[in-house]
């Protein structure tokens, strides 16, 4: 079996290099529009073009969020899917129903590679891998200004009720405690989807039971605490008087220059700080969303996205074989090197040794066994998509963390149903 | 009975039936027949009137449908209101009436994205022009796009702003059909100005109202991209709309669902439009 597997292989190899001699490749790539892909891709090629340079990228973007999901979505439905795109892992790909529209890529040299908290999230239901990770894990929780924190004898809160008490310090110190930006709606979930670490340690089978019907947000006191986490730091007035208008960018340029004390967010914004105000960087520093309990502290991380090659093009082999490559080691140390914004989830793909701040905040999580736990769309397909809407109803006072939640709970069963899931 | 025969011989019409059908007719009857189903773009499964009772039973659908309502109603009743006045106005001879008419114009020329994104610059809550403005003479101002309250309001402000334009011009061709005897007629009788407005002005003027009133009526139930562009319905489900839900249906996969909230926009605007239009054409003819 082995044999003629690496005969198939061999045999396919001397094809493509013969036909690699007469012409060369161009292969088109569709990426998102965050200047960390862009940075990442443009490292993975340029290495890639100096040991092959036959081939060159036609790089094409694309929106990110739910309009991408449709473009994304589309393009495979009709066949015109580039030859290798970015998309992310996780619940949303498995709704590209990847079995059929995506190329099985288990067959690569350097699929074992693939460090197996990440191959559970690009495995398709037949168990085959589909996606090759692309940039580093995130985690979710709060970007806070050190300076600020020094300047007040502030300490890294673990619980809270230690976090609102800092909150509270400096707001009576006449500054920002908390940059909350609705002028980009998704920024406003993270305190429920940060919360998530929280919620799975005092229930560690929620997400079964979410998908199965059998938990609701509403009716479960550990799970609404994101909810009313939001409720109460809005009714303290502790937001940027802009809050409903500013967007991401805003939110972290703030942090990051001392103009707002906290801002909740994915780890990912470290690459826009260092872009934008790349001086700030060794003040923007980095905790876990806390819970009630000091002894359970840990970290919500959400899977980075993946590249995939359609089931069907027209450089299907060269495709997979930039593929491969992208699973090596060197490949992954390369984008580590320009993006270095987090662990990366390829075998031994060590990090830079300089890295910002934020992120060796964050390192020390991934070092303890238990204090992660992947964001809960990772662990069940269901998300509302109106999530973001209701947290800046919550956020905006326009609706009570209850209602919310249950509302929420309402939201979700349209997803469970398109999804066809049992017991909905 | 004598049945008459076209003059034209039926391939005549061929070449508009087949584009009428493939491009009008075909994706009609395929959209009926998706929102009858489960549909993910790449199976589509039968599931009945499912997507309907869904759709209708949306925690937002009924914000949606009011804000849709006021929206259409309180621009259309604006644009014709302001649009005839402005009409007389600009027909009276006053002092630079061409220029003055292309600057009432001009922003009907310009993108609505374009219009949408340069309003929710100007109306940001701290830097926006508009606020540090009125904070310049002393005065707070709203969160134009970000208090719940007040953010459809200021939607359909810059919608009046932006279609004001078109409303004036079928009012100013309006007014130029009518026949200068009726108001010579008027004032040997001694009439008024006022008098000759309500008079003479608004009766005669008729067929052009119909016009305003229905295209703006039309273009405020399904209006979408100036929501979109300056507040995508938020905040939360504020400025919602129906456009604005069904296509957040289609953002989130739920392609079924929100083709069956299409056919029930399709369904609202005829039930809307079509008694209007009729009621006006009846009207017209006891004239």
């Amino acid at each position: 079996m082995r044999m003629t597997m690496r005969t198939t292989l061999a045999s396919v190899l001397v094809a493509l290099m013969a036909s690699a001699a007469h012409a060369d490749v161009t292969l088109s790539v569709l990426l998102d529009t965050n200047s960390e892909t862009t940075a990442l891709f443009e490292a993975l090629s340029k290495s890639y073009q100096q040991k092959r340079p036959d081939v060159s990228f036609d790089v094409e973007s694309r929106p990110g969020g739910s309009e991408g999901d449709n473009l994304v979505k589309t393009r495979l439905a009709t066949g015109e899917m580039a030859d290798i795109f970015q998309y992310n892992s996780g619940s949303l790909f498995q709704a590209l129903k990847p079995e059929r529209t995506l190329a099985d890529l288990s067959g690569l040299g350097n699929a074992g590679n693939v460090t197996d908290i990440f191959r559970k999230v690009v495995t398709a239901p037949d168990g085959t891998l589909r996606g090759i990770p692309f940039g580093p894990a995130m985690g979710g929780g709060i970007f806070y200004n050190r300076k600020i924190y020094a300047d007040l004898g502030l300490q890294v809160p673990k619980t809270w009720a230690e976090f609102m008490a800092n909150n509270a310090k400096i707001k009576a110190a006449g500054k920002v405690a908390i940059a909350q930006t609705y002028g980009d709606t998704w920024t406003s979930q993270l305190f429920v989807l940060a919360d998530f670490y929280n919620v799975s340690t005092a229930l560690p089978d929620f997400a079964t039971k979410y998908t199965a019907n059998q938990v609701k947000y509403a009716t479960t006191p550990v799970a609404l605490r994101g909810f009313e986490h939001i409720e109460e730091v809005a009714k303290a007035g502790l937001f940027n008087p802009d809050f409903g208008a500013a967007r991401f960018g805003d939110g972290m340029r703030m942090v990051a220059t001392g103009q707002a004390a906290h801002f909740p967010m994915l780890t990912f914004g470290i690459g826009n700080v260092s872009q934008n105000n790349p001086e700030a960087l060794p003040d923007l520093g980095f905790f876990a969303q806390p819970g009630d309990d000091a002894t359970k502290n840990g970290l919500t991380i959400w899977m980075p996205s993946a590249l995939y090659a359609p089931a069907k093009s027209e450089n299907a082999a060269e495709a997979k074989k930039f593929l491969d490559w992208a699973a090596s080691r060197e490949a992954c140390e390369q984008m580590a090197a320009a993006v270095p914004s987090g662990p990366y989830l390829i075998k031994d793909c060590s990090l830079p040794k300089s890295i910002p701040q934020a992120v060796s905040d964050m390192l020390p999580y991934f070092e303890t066994a238990g204090r992660t736990a992947p964001a809960l769309e990772f662990l069940s397909p269901i998300k509302g998509p109106a999530l973001e809407q209701i947290t800046v109803e919550v956020g905006s006072g326009i609706r009570s963390a209850r209602d919310a939640a249950a509302l929420y709970d309402q939201d979700v069963q349209k997803q469970a149903k398109q999804l066809g899931l049992p017991n909905w | 009975m004598i049945v008459q025969k076209s003059p034209y011989p039926y391939w005549f019409v061929m070449p508009a039936a087949v584009v009428f059908s493939v491009l009008f007719l075909a994706p009609t009857l395929a959209s009926l027949w998706f929102s009858l189903t489960r549909w993910d773009l790449f199976s589509a499964q039968f599931i009945g009137l499912e997507n309907y009772r869904q759709f209708l039973r949306e925690p937002f659908l009924i914000q949606g449908l009011i804000n849709t309502v006021i929206y259409a109603f309180a621009t259309s009743a604006t644009k014709s209101v302001f649009g005839l006045l402005l009409a007389v106005l600009l027909t009276s001879g006053i002092w630079a009436q061409g220029f003055l008419r292309a600057v009432i114009f001009f922003p009907v020329l310009v993108s609505t994205i374009g219009v949408g994104i340069t309003f929710s610059v100007l109306m940001h809550p701290t830097n926006g022009v508009i606020n540090v403005a009125l904070s310049a003479i002393g005065i707070p101002g709203p969160g134009w796009l970000t208090d719940p309250a007040l953010a459809l309001y200021s939607i359909i402000l810059v919608d009046f702003w932006k279609g004001l334009g078109l409303a004036t011009l079928i009012y100013i061709a309006g007014l130029a059909s009518i026949s200068p005897d009726y108001y010579e007629a008027a004032r040997i009788d001694g009439a008024t100005r006022t008098q000759m407005f309500f008079r003479v002005t608004v009766p005669l003027v008729r067929p052009a109202t119909v016009t305003v009133v229905t295209l703006s009526l039309i273009g405020g139930l399904r209006s979408f991209d100036l929501i979109w562009a300056m507040t995508r319905g938020g905040p939360g489900f504020s400025s919602d709309v129906l456009a604005s839900v069904i296509y957040k249906q289609y953002q989130a996969g739920f392609y079924g669902l929100s083709t069956a909230g299409n056919v029930i926009l399709f369904l609202l605007i005829g039930l809307i439009i079509l008694p209007m239009t009729a009621w006006f054409n009846r009207k017209e003819v006891d004239l």
